[in-house]
């Protein structure tokens, strides 16, 4: 392999490293360091939205889903979008409205605030954490494929996290929202592009293509060569369980994605509420165009390079970049390696200060110190220092799980937690004027212990596995598994609701009663709601 | 700009602070409650139309795989049009809520207006 991908990387990485430099004389001071001076414009923050939301997951994961199993990977697809809904409808102009940097600052209005914060930081550095080692072992094992024989999983993996880390320590959120900008548009071109290349194979026809689809031709497990038609549902989701799973995996998707704390962060970067709303649907558009176009990349991947081949050349997660080589060769395979790593940095660095914004702000000055900064400027400084903690953690877990760990259920974990904790308390406290303190500590604290335990007795992480598996790629406990579904939304989005209720209705806080009318009036109008920084 | 930023202080706006009756007050008077209603209309039906019309596609793709397998344009089958159908409706439905929202704008503006000018600020 030649140099051309590793070149495309670090002409990357210069861009980005010079956005952050800029960035960084402009990140003085709390709110240009955690909300860029919301000064974001709507168009630019709907495209950062989309950056910081398709990660790798979606442009090499679902690609290589759907390479495999066909139909059933582009209901993931429908999922991603569908789900910008909820945060449209429902939660981005009340959070904007009432809120300053975190989604605690919501619950804070009329709930008692340390206790709240005090939960909905851990809840969201659960979150955040997780999907960031997801992303960070993902990263590694890629980029290893990727530059093969230039760099190992460890060097990959360290890189990735010193680069994130210097995004946010300098560059704040305005360096963090211009990479994913970056990113974004990167994305969609190449994705664009492949599209448009898939459909010149096949002559511009779109009978052509899907009767191409209908007729993949592969050798199953046993080394049968089989054909089938990928257009046909169920290749995934096999009964008995799997259409509860699909269920459960949408809940978690519709509910989970306005619950993300990486991207609820975003709407404060705008200057208001109506501004907000423009940025979703400029996201909209993004994400729904780049999840069409997957039929295109994996579907593609299916017929023009084949299972068989993407199995023994890198596996699932190579679809895309091998059908980039398979249409247009080495240089092409190159961009679109630089732009799955160009995905990683703009997601992780995305998590990376939701997290330090949410331990910073909600935890540090918040629930240690109550409400006021010891000296000007604090709470950026133990930003600044949480981002290089949160990420030379992450670096270090990373390299321990090492790159054939099993880490996908992180990602649905993620999901899990936020659908489950974070979204019902967030609802609740904008919509229900009996809901209290007691109520949103415990629903945050069943929705995060139900999401994890589900997932812990799920077949993610409870299987019988062969002897030739090894490591950290084995199942954590080796039983069969007591929760069938992988996806425990169905069951624990359900549960964190109640929670919230029932802890609600045991317990009596007037006040929160009568500073209800408070935020309803805040979220509804903007009255009061943070403004922009001075031009 | 640049002075702005770097003094902090200038950066962050004042909160808008009320008394707990003022809160009450807008939050009881017909301007506001006309606010709540208008978007309840929207929002309400659309939120339980998207729900439903999103969760028909797992359900009966998972548990009517062969109805949906029908092919009905080609080699298209229904389980493919309806998925690609979702991407359609979710920005209808955006489209919709954003011209509804022009609406809620309007109403919250003269909210804010009139509370703002009872402050005697501004």
């Amino acid at each position: 392999m030649s140099n051309i991908p590793l070149i495309m990387f670090l002409i990357f990485i210069a861009i980005t490293l010079g956005i952050t430099y800029w960035a960084s004389r402009r990140s003085a001071g709390a709110s240009a360091y955690f909300a860029a001076s919301r000064q974001i414009k709507g168009w630019q923050n709907g495209i950062a939205v989309a950056g910081d939301y398709m990660s790798a997951a979606s442009f090499l994961g679902i690609a290589g889903i759907i390479a495999f199993q066909g139909y059933d990977g582009f209901l993931f697809s429908v999922g991603w979008l569908v789900a910008y809904l909820t945060v449209l409808l429902v939660i981005a102009e009340p959070l904007r409205n009432a809120g300053k940097y975190t989604m605690a600052d919501v619950l804070a209005y009329r709930l008692k605030p340390r206790p709240v914060r005090a939960m909905a930081s851990l809840s969201t550095l659960t979150v955040s954490t997780f999907y960031m080692i997801a992303q960070m072992v993902g990263a590694g094992a890629l980029v290893k494929l990727l530059l093969a024989g230039k760099v190992t999983y460890n060097e990959a993996v360290i890189g990735v996290g010193i680069l994130m880390i210097v995004y946010v320590v300098f560059g704040g959120m305005l360096a963090t929202t211009w990479v994913q900008i970056v990113k974004a548009v990167l994305l969609m071109a190449g994705t664009l592009l492949l599209s448009i290349l898939v459909m010149a194979h096949f002559h511009f026809s779109f009978g052509e293509f899907f009767g191409a689809i209908a007729h993949v031709t592969y050798h199953d497990a046993k080394g049968q060569e089989v054909v089938k038609d990928f257009l046909t549902p169920g290749l995934r989701y096999k009964p008995p369980y799997g259409p509860l799973d699909l269920i459960s995996l949408g809940l978690a998707l519709i509910f989970g994605t306005a619950g993300l704390p990486h991207i609820l962060v975003r709407f404060y970067t705008v200057p208001d509420a109506k501004t907000a709303r423009h940025s979703v649907v400029w996201a909209m558009v993004l994400i729904g165009s780049f999840y069409i176009m997957t039929t295109f990349l994996g579907f593609g991947a299916a017929t023009i390079v084949g299972p068989d081949f993407i199995k023994t050349h890198g596996g699932t997660n190579m679809s895309a970049p091998l059908l980039a080589n398979a249409l247009a060769g080495s240089i092409f395979f190159a961009f679109i390696s630089a732009i799955a790593f160009a995905t990683i940095l703009a997601v992780v660095a995305g998590l990376t200060i939701s997290a330090t914004t949410s331990f910073s702000h909600d935890f540090w000055t918040n629930v240690i110190h109550s409400g006021t900064e010891r000296k000007a400027g604090e709470e950026v400084l133990v930003a600044r220092i949480s981002a290089f903690v949160v990420g030379a953690v992450a670096i270090a877990i990373a390299i321990v799980l090492g790159p054939t760990a099993n880490v996908a259920f992180l990602v649905a974990l993620a999901f899990a937690v936020a659908a489950s904790a974070n979204l019902p308390v967030i609802v609740l406290s904008i919509f229900w004027r009996r809901f209290n303190t007691v109520g949103a500590v415990s629903g945050l604290a069943v929705g995060l212990l139900a999401s994890i335990g589900l997932i812990l007795v799920s077949p993610s992480l409870m299987a019988i596995d062969p002897p030739t598996v090894t490591g950290t790629a084995r199942h954590l406990i080796q039983a069969k598994a007591w929760f069938p579904l992988e996806n425990p939304g169905i069951l624990s989005i359900p549960l964190g609701f109640l929670g919230a209720i029932v802890g609600t209705l045991i317990s009596h806080e007037p006040t929160s009663q009568h500073k209800f009318n408070e935020l309803l009036v805040r979220s509804n109008t903007g009255l009061g709601a943070e403004k922009a920084g001075a031009h | 700009m640049a002075n702005a930023v770097k003094n902090p202080e200038v950066v962050q706006a004042k909160q808008y602070e009320a008394s707990q009756s003022t809160w009450d007050e807008i939050a009881e008077s017909k301007a506001f409650k006309d606010l709540m209603a208008t978007k309840r209309i929207f929002i309400v039906p659309a939120f339980v139309f998207f729900v439903v019309y999103y969760f028909a596609l797992p359900v009966l793709v998972g548990y009517a795989p062969q109805f949906m397998s029908t092919k009905v344009l080609g080699q298209l089958n229904l389980a493919y049009l309806f998925a690609l159908s979702q991407f359609f409706v979710a920005w209808v439905i955006a489209g919709l809520y954003v011209r509804a929202a022009n609406d809620f704008d309007r109403l919250a503006k003269d909210i804010l207006n009139k509370a703002e000018d009872a402050k005697g600020g501004k």
